[in-house]
């Protein structure tokens, strides 16, 4: 992977920079130790390693307005960081750049129930969130699996989803406000506890935006009601187009689950290893279908999935009967990484949305490259939506066997783009999918993306090297390119 | 004016070309409902999309729909309509408050004015529902955004500035969204006689306990007495109302508990499928205001403080306001001929607490003078500067209609 070459001139001004950061962020605040400084070296995307030239931990938004400040008038280069959870090298530090972590942001500023939302910090955990409302009887619906350990601050760029989205939105639907801080200093708050800021949806950019766009300092969420009762309907089916079938018949019926996932067998078998959820081990492929809401709603729609199911094939059908059950249904599949973690050395996670369709041929053709690279493949699926998580089962001690096991990642990638599909539903493009960006755009597509970093950084000096395969300067991307000659166009229709 | 009326993505990339090599200020519609609505754009030629018209691909069981700008609401939503299915964010068709009539609206139009309908706290906003975009940008070069899949995080997400940009960043020449199963039962529990600050109260409870209401709306009496629905209009009483959906055991229980919370000896009614359709309808399209000519005024605001931002505007003027969003969105109207449309004292009320306030109906000569949408802290009105210059050089598309540069 090709890094933004680090600029000798400014690491060799480090220990002046580490003093100039140290009286902006007093007492512990800056680290330059190199041992220390290892802490930060990846981020969830372990592949990469590059320890930062500092990294920097500052508590206020002051601190974090001067800290950019500095950066941006003396050309340093800033990679933000949550938890450091990204599975696509968002946060993997660069040798001549400062780290900025948001760890310190750990306090939840307001919870505001009548408005239903709440006010907090960047560096607040996920789950965090929930736990602070559960006993009002609000939570916060997006609940990727990394919910214990990942930040808000960290969801908000990279959009992050989890099982519940299906109905309940990915975090760019959650999100009411922002505080940003950009890569001058300059401290924009965007929305607040209304709905539909005024202006450019620039939430709507601020989400997603890989810590590229600016310093996410404040985050205000809409928290929802805790539905009254949920149940989860375990569905065996014998063969994958049975389930993927399924899942059409579900969402053709006019159902919304609250979550709807699928595990191959591999996943199912080292799953049960793992935890003993009591899938079918001999499934090809299994569905957790959950259904949330009041008591009288979620048994009339199981008894809708089931009898779905029962029609396409299901071999076997369980229906949670408590929270106990329900739980260990999803313990499985929740437990599904580090259960292929048990099973294989290592693992290589991909992430790519497909129309739901095309599923069973996938699986099909991702089983045929199994083969062809040698290496096995296990799959767990947000059905629901479409978003593929197959795990790549490699082992990096074996040489050559992570650069086979990023092959297989990059061609299913482009069978995603091939079948209508996208490189990543919620993971981020960061390093990882860089390269591959021009398989899903044109130039000019990531080019006007380009234009748009522009207006808010344009230095580029914020999280460079991640998102775009190519680095245009900016000047050269503003420069409008008219087309010599153009006459008035007889063929369009006037009046 | 001039207008160009392309019809393929290949000509509207041509006009705009055209107009950036030139120079030349474009305004651009498609149904033309809502060229009423913003700072009037002062352009030299009116890039017409209605030509760009029609659903590309429809298909049902993926829950997603592609279709041109210019292609009418009313099309899209008979076509969902075959399938059960329908927009979720219920986008409105202001063409009646406007001025221009029913029936305009298209898909681009409603997409570039992010507008959605008293679903929207519960299923979000139009922006929430755009998958992919195809447009022209002020440069005159066509790119793409998004694609046609829920789960996208691949780039920068387009689809979502250029909802609510007001087509000032660039022309949509084809717009994929998500559809949603239509709710199968749809129930609608009325309160009567509650004054504006309980009834605020009231849809916070709802909102804040297990029913799942889907519009919460209150109609102070002498808003209530222009409804078209009888049980709105006839009991003379202000109507709080509390929308449930879903399958019918569910909207039956759901509507049973309630109406629980309403026991104690308020008046109470419900409304069933037909009527409870155009009750809804009138309200998200704000119908109790498009007979007069009165200043129109909607604002954003957090849902808790609705009643009393209108409150404060009652105190100055002869104002008459009606609530959907539970309260978080506040329409209100004042008398032709306020100074200035009253957008001091409008934009003042909503205090510390946030939120917006945009000129929806006023004169061509005051929308001029008084900015339409609400004027923003100058950071933030620097980068929104900066990202319409990222897009649109010349400022060629729609100059200075959400402000900004004219
Ligand atoms: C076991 C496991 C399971 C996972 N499951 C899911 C899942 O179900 N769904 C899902 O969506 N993701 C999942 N992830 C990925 C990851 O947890 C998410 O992407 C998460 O949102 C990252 O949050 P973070 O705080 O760890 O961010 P980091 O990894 O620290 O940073 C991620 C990116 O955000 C930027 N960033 C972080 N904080 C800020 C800030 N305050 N301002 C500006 N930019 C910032 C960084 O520069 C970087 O580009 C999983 C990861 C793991 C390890």
């Amino acid at each position: 992977m090709k890094m933004p070459e680090p600029d000798a001139d400014v690491i060799a001004r480090r220990a002046g920079i580490a003093r100039a950061l140290g009286k902006i962020v007093p007492g512990e605040g800056v680290i330059d130790d190199r041992a220390a400084l290892r802490a930060y070296e990846s981020d969830g995307l372990t592949a990469y390693r590059q320890p930062p030239m500092i990294a920097v931990l500052p508590e206020t938004v002051e601190q974090v307005s001067a800290v950019l400040k500095y950066c941006h008038g003396n050309g340093i280069k800033v990679v933000p960081r949550g938890a450091g959870t990204s599975l696509s090298g968002g946060a993997l530090p660069l040798a001549d750049g400062v780290l900025l972590g948001l760890g310190k942001f750990n306090r939840i500023l307001d919870i505001d129930y009548a408005n239903r939302c709440a006010t907090v910090q960047p560096g607040v955990a996920n789950l965090a969130i929930s736990e602070a409302v559960e006993a009002a009887g609000f939570y916060y619906a997006p609940d990727p699996s990394s919910q214990i350990a990942c930040s808000i601050g960290g969801n908000v760029a990279e959009n992050a989803g989890g099982v519940h989205c299906l109905k309940y939105g990915l975090t760019a639907n959650n999100v009411l406000g922002v505080e940003l801080v950009l890569m001058d200093g300059e401290i924009v708050r965007v929305g607040g506890r209304h709905l539909d800021p005024s202006g450019y949806d620039l939430l709507g950019v601020i989400n997603g935006s890989e810590g590229l766009l600016g310093v996410i300092t404040e985050v205000t969420v809409r928290i929802l009601p805790r539905p009254p009762s949920a149940r989860a309907v375990l569905i065996g089916f014998p063969s994958a187009e049975a389930a993927g079938d399924c899942v059409a018949g579900v969402i053709g019926a006019g159902i919304v689950p609250a979550g709807m996932e699928m595990m191959d067998n591999p996943a199912i078998n080292a799953a049960e290893d793992f935890v003993e959820a009591g899938y079918p081990r001999d499934a090809a492929a299994l569905l957790i279908v959950e259904l949330d809401g009041p008591e009288v709603e979620v048994d009339h729609l199981v008894d809708r999935v089931a009898g779905i199911a029962r029609e396409l094939g299901a071999a076997s059908i369980r229906v949670s009967e408590d929270e106990n059950e329900r739980a260990r249904f999803w313990a499985g599949r929740k437990s599904a990484f580090p259960a292929v973690g048990r099973i294989s050395p290592d693992y290589y996670c991909m992430d790519g949305t497909i129309p739901r369709r095309r599923l069973p041929e996938v699986l099909g053709r991702m089983a045929a490259m199994s083969d062809e690279f040698g290496l096995r493949v296990a799959n767990v699926f947000h059905a629901g939506d479409g978003n593929l998580h197959p795990l790549i089962l490699y082992d990096a001690n074996n040489p050559g066997e992570l650069e086979k096991a990023e092959a297989f990642g990059g061609a299913i990638l482009r069978l995603c783009v091939e079948v209508g599909g996208v490189l990543t539903g919620e993971h981020g493009v960061g390093v990882e999918k860089r390269d591959l960006m021009g398989t899903m755009f044109s130039d000019e597509d990531l080019k006007q993306q380009q234009r748009l970093k522009c207006a808010f950084d344009p230095e580029q000096l914020l999280n460079p090297g991640k998102v775009f395969p190519v680095l245009h300067r900016c000047a050269e991307l503003g420069r409008v390119h008219v087309r010599g000659g153009r006459t008035r166009f007889p063929d369009i229709p006037r009046f | 004016m001039e207008t160009l009326r392309p019809t393929t993505e290949d000509e509207a990339i041509e006009a705009v070309g055209w107009a950036c090599q030139g120079g030349h200020a474009l305004e651009i519609v498609s149904g033309g409902s809502k060229r009423g609505l913003g700072r009037p754009a002062g352009a030299e030629v009116l890039l017409d999309l209605s030509g760009l018209a029609g659903i590309a691909l429809y298909e049902p069981e993926e829950l997603v729909l592609t279709a041109r700008p210019g292609t009418t609401l009313a099309e899209i939503d008979a076509r969902l309509a075959q399938h059960g299915q329908a927009l979720a964010f219920e986008p409105p068709d202001l063409g009646p408050v406007l001025g221009a009539g029913p029936g305009l609206a298209t898909l681009g139009g409603c997409m570039a004015a992010n507008l959605s309908g008293p679903r929207r706290f519960k299923a979000g906003a139009a922006r929430d529902h755009i998958l992919g975009v195809r447009a022209v940008s002020g440069r005159g070069e066509l790119f793409k955004s998004g694609g046609r899949v829920v789960k996208n995080v691949t780039g920068y997400d387009l689809c979502k500035l250029l909802a609510g940009s007001w087509g000032t960043l660039a022309a949509m020449t084809e717009i994929t969204v998500k559809v949603l199963p239509a709710g199968e039962k749809l129930r609608t529990v009325l309160v009567y006689g509650l004054d504006d600050e309980a009834a605020v109260d009231a849809m916070t409870r709802a909102l804040g306990g297990p029913f799942e209401v889907s519009g919460a709306a209150h109609l102070p009496a002498g808003i209530a007495a222009l409804s078209s629905v009888g049980r709105v209009r006839d009991p003379g009483s202000s109507v709080t109302a509390l929308r449930i959906e879903g399958p019918e055991p569910s909207v039956l229980a759901r509507t049973a508990s309630l109406r629980g919370l309403f026991a104690d000896g308020h008046a109470i009614d419900e409304l069933h499928g037909h009527n409870s359709s155009a009750f809804w309808c009138e309200v998200g399209e704000a119908r109790f205001h498009a007979a007069g000519e009165g200043i129109l005024w909607r604002l954003s605001v957090p849902p808790a403080g609705g009643a009393a931002v209108a409150g404060r505007i009652a105190d100055a003027f002869e104002a008459r306001a009606f609530y959907d969003w539970g309260g978080g969105l506040v329409w209100l109207a004042l008398p032709p001929g306020t100074e200035d449309a009253g957008a001091e004292a409008v934009r003042a009320a909503l205090g510390p607490a946030g939120g917006h306030a945009t000129l929806i109906r006023a004169p061509e000569e005051l929308r001029r003078r008084v900015p339409v949408f609400h004027p923003q802290a100058p950071g933030l009105a620097a980068l929104s500067e900066r990202v319409k210059q990222a897009f649109d050089p010349r400022n060629i598309l729609n100059p200075g209609r959400m402000g900004g540069t004219p």
